[in-house]
């Protein structure tokens, strides 16, 4: 996986110059001066979403939609962004660009780029379920299709997320009913409010209790008009905590901050979950499979919704995703990025 | 198998010790006979004799699947556990609403008949079952099929539960549980019946294990209150004499009196209603060392020229029973003395050496840095360190913190490179955990030394795992290749010339004990540096006591 030479030839833009290519700052398209998701600062910067992977600090200016600008601007604070709505086109040069939602969470987007009638798509990271906070996965058709492999394995398959708040619903009845704190971690951004959203049947009035990390993010979304059941930030005021549920992200697990609860059940929300041995290894009474990334099923299908005769992977299994393809007619090849999809948010 | 099903997943999603002991005590309760005795075989590690390869089941999987064999393969590598990815990978079941079969007719009427299968046969009904089973049922049936359950309860967490669920003493449980026994109706009832005091003949003891000694000597009180002896480094094993039959036990409970013949015929001397602990070591005038002994492991039979080769005996340091009485519950120092009386009185006290009972002999020491001094020579000596027994504390069940305690030597320890790394199983299944180090020879080439899986934190494993997937080199099958640039502090335990491994060496239970982020790679050991910690002889530690 040479990080230079990285797109070949086929694939090339009328002027002979692939219409994007991988430099050391990231995805950059040459004809119109812009990168997408660049991890160095650069003039432009297409952000897709505010994850720390594919939003960084350091760009002079930034293109994002606009559901998701809130997010980025609390992200990286004092940055230059610019809202654009999903579909809406932009011109940088001789080159359009739109971006569409992508189903990862709020304001997530694809980025479309065309150039003399040929069109690329980058997914960024995106999932086909469904989720309340956030705009669904919308089918680009493109001829060249950049698409994430977080969980690109056919043993990824996530469970109807109803199932899932049932069972942490159950979960947390269980705790509740032995007077011990149900404590499920999920990252911040994100996961914790389309849990949130989804759990709102089981909660019959009763407040969730979340971590600052998440609260903070619970404000920015309800700002952007996301209906959230109602929350409390731990630590305000007097409380028991005994049968509550609590909302925090992997990084707050075996701190100090947790002594509060006494004896607590611990959770994680993660598609990383599925797999028995990462429930083990990470010392967790229990793991609910919930995944903000496409299970295999959802990249297999979209990448043949896309019609792109040509897809290019991105990060986790994209050698085995492109050998897959490949196999399967499809001109596919991996590109090494420094995006990490869903393992990287538990060293948040 | 559905409630077996339910304890496994109620068992797997807690880490709580209490409630598995629960979860499984009320499966006990609820329990034919037959499905009792096979759930004690599975949860207490044992498995099945196999049934079907691990390659086999591959194929099978794969054919089962719609994917290409290598996508398959890499699922097993992410997963690291072929009853799961079997569980995972195919299609979700449709339930067809017929009964499913019990625990025990599963293992007797569907499991056991594979035995007698060729190989076709043995796919139909292994993929048939797959696809009438749902995720949890099929993960199931094929980790029953492939080996044991591990699922995080130990013989002791099974024997409370059963203690738990038929109001007996723990004891009676974990002694009915030890040695040789058939997951049989007849065996779960006899487990699970009232106490009357009796013993099976071949039946050994619960060995009881010592604990590493975590404090200083001093505050352990008087050094008259202990009794110190050589760490051995060989096999722990019981020796049974009972009704004129000889019965040589493992630590693993298993019998292995048929590979040390030996052991059995100095054993024919003992009087009946004897039990012995002690330590198997190679010996010829002494002591061999552990490499020596490892050729007598893994051989059912022992041929003569092997046996005139490495002779084995058991170094006795404890006595257990005595004229058929336990005698567990006396003091330390009494079962010594006892041992030591056995010992006159079989060969008259002339030659310990010569006698069925060969003892441990003990170190006469007066005070603490005296028998620090002692534990400084364990090394050349060819032993792992010193025992230390306090003289009142009885013979316990497992391991109980406070009667013994074991004092290791100091392992060695070099710096060596980070050159390969491997995803890991099961626990660490999805991380590169398994790691393959390396030191330069005298050219400056690198040459793997150890391999190690254990030592790192969570969060170094963590961050080690993201540098080996971002400086990946090369790719072979389930390894990669990675720069030399991350040093590793390696300790071991001992260490030996091997013709089997590149470097010439082998080191015994190599671990990491720290990243050496100060360390760059042409700061580490070499090969020459490694191979000088080869001892040259091994003197022999019972003379050496004997004389001090």
């Amino acid at each position: 996986m040479d990080k230079t030479g990285l797109v070949p030839a086929s694939g090339v833009a009328p002027d002979g110059i692939a219409l994007i290519e991988l430099t050391d700052s990231g995805l950059y398209c040459r004809a119109g001066d812009f990168h997408v998701d660049p991890w160095r600062p650069v003039a432009n910067a297409v952000i897709t979403h505010a994850h720390a992977d594919h939003a960084r600090a350091g760009s002079a200016r930034y293109l994002a939609a606009a559901p998701g600008c809130s997010l980025l601007r609390h992200r990286l604070p004092g940055a230059a962004v610019e809202p654009v709505d999903y579909g809406e086109p932009r011109r940088f040069g001789p080159v359009t660009v739109s971006l569409h939602p992508a189903g990862h969470v709020l304001g997530s987007a694809q980025v479309r780029i065309e150039h003399g009638g040929e069109v690329w798509v980058v997914s960024g990271d995106f999932k086909r379920q469904a989720d309340p906070t956030c705009a669904p996965f919308e089918v680009v058709p493109a001829d060249v299709f950049i698409t994430e492999a977080t969980f690109a394995l056919p043993v990824y398959r996530w469970p109807d997320t109803a199932t899932v708040a049932q069972e942490v619903a159950d979960w947390w009845a269980d705790n509740a009913r032995r007077g011990v704190a149900s404590v499920l971690f999920c990252y911040a951004l994100g996961k914790a409010q389309r849990l949130l959203a989804e759990l709102a049947p089981h909660l019959d009035g009763r407040p969730v209790f979340t971590h600052g990390a998440v609260e903070s993010i619970n404000a920015v979304y309800r700002e952007a008009g996301v209906t959230l059941p109602d929350t409390r930030r731990v630590g305000d005021g007097e409380q028991d905590y005994r049968e509550a549920l609590v909302l925090a992200p992997p990084g707050a697990g075996g701190s100090s901050w947790m002594r509060r609860f006494g004896e607590a059940a611990t959770g994680f929300a993660s598609g990383w979950m599925l797999l028995r041995g990462n429930r083990r290894r990470r010392g967790y009474d229990r793991g609910f499979v919930v995944s903000d990334h496409a299970d295999w099923p959802g990249l297999i299908d979209t990448v043949e919704a896309t019609g792109a005769a040509r897809v290019l992977t991105t990060h986790g299994q994209s050698d085995l995703l492109a050998r897959y393809l490949a196999e399967r007619g499809v001109a596919a090849a991996a590109v090494a990025t420094e995006f990490e999809g869903e393992g990287d948010a538990t060293l948040q | 198998m559905r409630r077996f099903s339910e304890l496994y997943q109620a068992l797997d999603a807690t880490t709580s010790t209490n409630a598995k002991v629960a979860a499984m005590a009320d499966f006990f309760r609820g329990a034919p006979p037959a499905d009792g005795a096979w759930a004690v075989h599975f949860l207490a590690g044992r498995r099945l004799k196999r049934l079907v390869g691990g390659a086999r089941l591959r194929r099978m999987l794969v054919e089962a699947s719609d994917y290409p064999e290598w996508l398959v393969l890499a699922c097993y590598a992410e997963v690291g556990d072929l009853a799961e990815t079997v569980s995972l990978l195919l299609e979700p079941a449709g339930a067809d609403g017929a009964a499913l079969p019990t625990l025990g007719e599963l293992v007797e009427q569907v499991l056991l008949p594979l035995a007698d299968c060729d190989e076709a046969e043995q796919g139909r009904r292994v993929v048939d079952w797959w696809r009438r089973l749902d995720r949890r049922e099929r993960f199931l049936f094929t980790k029953l099929l492939t080996g044991a359950l591990r699922v995080g309860v130990s013989q002791l967490l099974v024997a409370r539960a059963l203690a738990a669920a038929f109001d007996l003493p723990r004891s009676v449980i974990q002694q009915r549980l030890m040695g040789d026994w058939q997951p049989s109706p007849a065996f779960f009832e006899a487990l699970t019946r009232p106490d009357d005091g009796s013993v099976e003949i071949s039946r050994p003891y619960p060995f009881f294990l010592a604990s590493p000694l975590d404090r200083p000597t001093g505050s352990l009180g008087a050094p008259g209150q202990w009794l110190a002896e050589w760490k051995w480094d060989g096999i722990r094993a019981q020796l049974v004499r009972r009704r004129g039959q000889t019965f040589l036990w493992s630590r693993g409970e298993e019998l292995i009196t048929p590979r040390f013949p030996e052991v059995e015929a100095l054993a024919e001397r003992l009087p009946d209603g004897t039990v012995i602990d002690g330590e198997l070591v190679g010996w010829r005038d002494g002591v061999l060392p552990f490499a020596a002994l490892q050729r007598r492991l893994g051989r059912k039979r022992v041929g003569p020229k092997l046996l005139a080769e490495v002779p084995v005996r058991l170094l006795a340091y404890d006595c257990l029973e005595i004229g058929g009485r336990d005698i567990r519950g006396s003091a330390q120092a009494v079962r010594r003395a006892t041992l030591e009386d056995l010992a006159r009185r079989l060969d008259g006290g002339t030659d310990a050496a010569g006698g069925p009972l060969t003892l441990s002999p003990l170190i006469d020491f007066t005070d603490w840095d005296a028998l620090a001094a002692e534990r400084a020579r364990a090394r050349e000596l060819g032993v792992e360190g010193l025992m230390l027994k306090r003289g009142d504390a009885a013979y316990e069940a497992g391991r109980r913190r406070g009667g013994w305690w074991k004092w290791k030597v100091d392992p060695y320890a070099i710096d060596a490179v980070l050159i390969y790394a491997q995803a890991g199983h099961g626990r660490r299944a999805s991380l590169f955990t398994d790691y393959t180090f390396a030191v330069p020879d005298e050219h400056g080439e690198l040459k793997p030394i150890a391999k190690a899986y254990s030592g790192l934190t969570d969060a170094e494993i963590r961050e080690l795992d993201r540098w080996i997937r971002r400086h990946t080199l090369e790719r072979f099958g389930p390894v990669r290749s990675v720069p030399a640039q991350q040093v590793f502090e390696i300790a071991f335990e001992g260490i030996a010339e091997s013709s089997r491994h590149k470097s010439g060496l082998s080191l015994r239970f190599p671990r990491i004990v720290r990243w050496r982020r100060d360390a760059d790679a042409a700061s580490v050991d070499t090969l020459a540096d490694v191979r000088r910690l080869l001892t040259a002889g091994r003197p022999d530690p019972v003379a050496a006591a004997e004389d001090s």
